[in-house]
């Protein structure tokens, strides 16, 4: 009950905030859409399973300031490597997924596919097979910072909790 | 102060397009499939990223800047999601990587060959 309640707070905020428009009229297809959504997701059996607080915390900013500067080195890498690809040197690697949550085992699926160089071929329980573009790319992913960021990530929702 | 803003904006607007063209030019020069992905890649994040941010020094501080803040959020969440079903599709496709001669892989190779056509 409680995550239903959180869930159509941030509805209502979300859906508030980006309307803008404030009429009658918008607020009763406002509240109609947000009570559709909370429906849907009790019948998924999707809430409090899907936004678990585990990974809301402040180091979830600290997380995406660290994984822009990441975007950012790899995007300059793979955009220098469109102008000699005789240097590309594609191959597959496997590392290990040392995460517990299945939401961290997503993030760090989604972080590997997101910086360029790299692309998330396959996810399972504890391997995480990728496809590198060159040598660099794949020993940055091997050398397992990103993992370890994700580790300190969930160690911190653990002692919240 | 606005002019300041006003140009830093435009160059991240610039910088963010440049990206998006690089993206587009690997895609085109880049071998196969998988290291294709990479260079979409580039458009994904970088080029959005850019853009985005470079709109909302635009916009200034209002709803609209939210709002390309959501934008920003939901792209940097789903354009992996949508890589990863297609590099997903494409294994279970059985679309055989290039894959450089080095490793335990090297030895099934004959694409290798084909690779680097626009090295000079």
């Amino acid at each position: 009950m409680r995550y239903v309640i959180s869930l159509s707070l941030l509805l209502v905020v979300l859906w508030l905030a980006i309307s803008g428009v404030y009429k009658p009229l918008l607020f009763v297809l406002g509240g109609a859409s947000v009570i559709l959504v909370v429906w849907l997701s009790v019948r998924m059996d999707v809430v409090g399973v899907e936004h678990n607080p585990v990974l809301f915390s402040w180091r979830l900013v600290v997380y995406w300031g660290w994984l822009m500067g990441q975007l950012i080195k790899s995007n300059l890498h793979v955009s220098r490597l469109v102008f000699q690809t005789g240097k590309v040197k594609p191959r597959l690697l496997s590392v290990p997924v040392p995460h517990e949550a299945a939401v961290s085992k997503v993030t760090y699926g989604n972080s590997v596919t997101l910086t360029p160089g790299t692309v998330t071929l396959k996810l399972t329980d504890h391997v995480l097979e990728a496809h590198a573009l060159d040598e660099e790319s794949a020993r940055e992913l091997e050398a397992g910072h990103m993992a370890r960021k994700i580790c300190w990530l969930e160690r911190q929702g653990e002692k919240e909790n | 102060m606005a002019l300041i803003i006003d140009v830093i904006s435009w160059i991240l607007l610039l910088t963010g397009g440049v990206f998006g063209v690089i993206g587009a030019i690997g895609m085109l020069r880049f071998p196969d499939f998988y290291t294709r992905l990479h260079a979409s890649g580039i458009t994904d994040t970088l080029c959005a990223v850019l853009i985005v941010v470079g709109l909302m020094l635009q916009s200034g501080l209002s709803l609209l800047t939210l709002k390309l803040l959501l934008i920003l959020l939901f792209l940097l969440f789903t354009t992996p999601t949508a890589t990863h079903a297609l590099a997903r599709a494409a294994v279970l496709d059985n679309i055989e990587p290039v894959l450089a001669g080095n490793g335990e892989q090297g030895s099934e190779n004959p694409a290798q060959t084909g690779e680097p056509s626009s090295k000079s």
